[in-house]
């Protein structure tokens, strides 16, 4: 199918009709490839922590409930209930608050039925997403031309 | 023959867009009686049943449009029927799997794709299908190709590239990295809507330059500028998704420097367009006109919101909140929908422009319903999309998540009366659609009985 995808490109950029068209095409494609390479390797700030096995297992849970069709982390997700990206670290709520949630079935969330290890899972899984930022981003810094500068946990 | 499939698209598209709202409408309940449907559908299962459902009205009413015009409209050949017929069955099991993984609660995916993951194969494995069929048929057959076949060639091929995208995760060097990988997940939903958005907006400037018999607004300059743009956009553009996350800052000042310009040049062609169109082809193709006026108003009014909330400082407050949702059902709904419906009746008009006719004055009623519905619908998010903000940056420490959530219900009851109102429009507009469609497949007498 890469194959398929790759042939095909090439075949439309001999196409083009003229030769501007062809220089747009190839100076978008190759752009687009550099730019993906950068994407997909200079995305985070280093050192990201890496995500633990079990947390990988609570993401995964996170998942198959579908928690995100009401539950926001970084602000995406549904908005049937609150985000989740900080709450590990919230010094009012925490891991036992998340805990005692999960199987509550409060207001609209489904009355889930996790064993104690899931549970354990979740909370890891929302522990090491805490420790990738903040959201919301109270400390962020508004400058005049319109940009954000957003405050960054992992170089604290 | 030729023309069945490409119907049986068409109906099962208008089934999605109809099946969809109505899970939407429910859904909506769910926001003011938590315990509604709760046991039977909880919000978990209905929110990916309504978006799927109207994902896959845009999908196949842009692939079945496609087919259509083709084979019917260009009179080209197709490459293989046979193809056309295995990508519409592959598309009906891969839905009726998603359905009951939904159902079921057998999900496992990512937002937007909650169904089990391993049924993207087969989606894959159909839009392959659809891009063999449509570059065999096109390729060498027409030369100098207008703008649309240009936009529904890369649409189909960077279709597959962002689904494939989107399953990143599978891949433990994205997924160990919780960052990189939201990130990748994000560029792939932006560029996947671009992508159909290439699908989507091809029709709308074929279906322009056909009904003003003009095959020269798909050629200019300016269509293919837009194009470029488009594509640019489609490319690079998906970082306004997450200006919150904390990336490294230059993906986010190069989405802030792409920004959402390829909405301007849609408006200014459609523009041009309509200025110069002749009063009788207006009058034959009324509705497939009509909805690309509304497409002209649902694209300005976008066009003003996207560009305001793409600016990080504005972006910061409105992210994770309803105006987030404003803007993307203001698009699927107000300029994809539009569009689309434009298409759909540029198709039957073809054929059924009797039965058209005959229920001009019930499609009216549902058009404007629609249209002024909308309006109220995306009035309501903005409205609680600004209190939310409001409540997560003032009190939310003093306010907990359930009063601030009660304090929205008033404006949540106009959203969901509003919503009915989209529904009921559309089945207003759908139905005479949907039965033009079905007689067409299956004509109640020979066909000579057809005049
Ligand atoms: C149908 C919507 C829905 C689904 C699905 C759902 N929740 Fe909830 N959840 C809620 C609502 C609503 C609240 C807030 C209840 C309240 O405070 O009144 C909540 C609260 C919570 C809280 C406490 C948050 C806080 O800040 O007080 C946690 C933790 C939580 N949910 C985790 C989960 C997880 C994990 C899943 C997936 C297994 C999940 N939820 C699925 C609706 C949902």
């Amino acid at each position: 199918m890469v194959c398929f995808i790759f042939l095909q490109s090439i075949k439309i950029i001999f196409l083009s009709k003229t030769k501007q068209n062809k220089l747009i095409i190839i100076t978008l494609v190759t752009t687009f490839v550099m730019y993906n390479y950068f994407v997909y390797t200079q995305t985070s700030i280093e050192p990201t922590p890496k995500l633990s096995e079990l947390a990988i297992k609570g993401q995964q849970l996170y998942q198959e409930n579908n928690c995100t069709a009401c539950h926001q982390i970084y602000g995406l997700g549904g908005y049937l209930g609150p985000d989740l990206t900080n709450i590990i670290s919230n010094p009012i709520k925490g891991s036992e608050y998340v805990k005692a949630f999960l199987n509550s079935g409060v207001k609209s969330m489904p009355k889930f039925n996790f064993s104690e290890g899931e549970k354990e899972a979740f909370v890891q899984f929302l522990a090491e997403v805490d420790k990738t930022g903040y959201y919301p981003n109270y400390k962020a810094e508004m400058q005049p031309d319109g940009w954000v500068k957003l405050m960054y946990k992992t170089n604290e | 023959m030729n023309k069945t499939i490409p119907f049986l698209f068409l109906i099962c598209a208008v089934l999605a867009l109809l099946v969809g709202s109505t899970f939407g409408a429910l859904a909506s309940f769910q926001y003011i009686f938590p315990e509604f449907l709760k046991e039977l559908i909880p919000f978990n299962k209905i929110r990916p049943l309504h978006v799927s459902s109207v994902i896959g009205w845009v999908v196949l009413a842009a692939t079945g449009g496609i087919y259509y015009y083709l084979t019917e409209t260009l009179k080209l050949s197709i490459f293989s029927k046979k193809l056309m017929v295995v990508h519409f069955t592959v598309f009906m099991l891969v839905a009726l799997a998603i359905y009951i993984s939904y159902f079921t609660g057998k999900m496992g995916g990512r937002e937007y794709m909650e169904f089990l993951p391993i049924l993207t194969l087969p989606i894959l494995f159909g839009w392959f299908l659809f891009g063999i069929n449509y570059f065999k048929t096109v390729v060498k057959k027409i030369t100098n190709w207008p703008v649309y076949l240009w936009m529904w060639g890369t649409g189909i091929i960077f279709m597959m590239y962002h689904l494939s995208e989107a399953h990143f995760w599978f891949i433990p060097y994205f997924r160990e990295n919780f960052i990189r990988d939201i990130s990748v997940q994000w560029k792939s939903y932006g560029s996947f809507v671009g992508s159909w958005n290439m699908l989507v907006y091809g029709t709308s400037i074929f279906v322009m330059a056909k009904i003003k018999h003009d095959d020269n607004i798909g050629r200019g300059k300016k269509a293919f500028f837009f194009y470029f743009l488009g594509l640019a956009n489609l490319m690079f553009g998906w970082a306004h998704h997450t200006y919150i996350i904390p990336t490294q800052p230059w993906i986010r000042y190069v989405a802030y420097a792409i920004s959402m310009t390829e909405w301007v040049v849609l408006y200014s062609i459609i523009i041009d367009w309509k200025r110069s169109l002749s009063k009788q082809s207006v009058e034959r193709n009324h509705f497939s006109y009509r909805f690309l006026l509304a497409t002209d108003f649902w694209v300005l009014i976008n066009l003003f919101m996207a560009l305001l909330i793409s600016i990080p400082y504005l972006n910061f407050f409105t992210h994770g909140t309803h105006i987030t949702v404003a803007h993307s059902m203001g698009t699927t709904v107000g300029i994809n929908t539009t569009i689309l419906l434009s298409s759909l009746f540029f198709i039957l008009n073809q054929h059924q422009s009797k039965l058209i006719n005959k229920t001009v004055k019930s499609i009216n009623v549902g058009y404007w319903l629609f249209n002024v519905s909308l309006f109220i619908f995306l009035t309501t998010l903005m409205l609680a999309g600004a209190k939310r903000s409001s409540w997560m940056y003032n009190e939310m420490s003093a306010t907990p998540f359930s009063s601030f959530h009660e304090s929205l219900f008033p404006i949540i009851t106009t959203f969901i009366i509003a919503g009915l109102g989209i529904l009921v429009g559309l089945l207003l507009v759908c139905l005479p659609l949907l039965k033009g469609f079905i007689v067409e497949v299956c004509p109640p007498n020979p066909p000579e009985g057809r005049a």
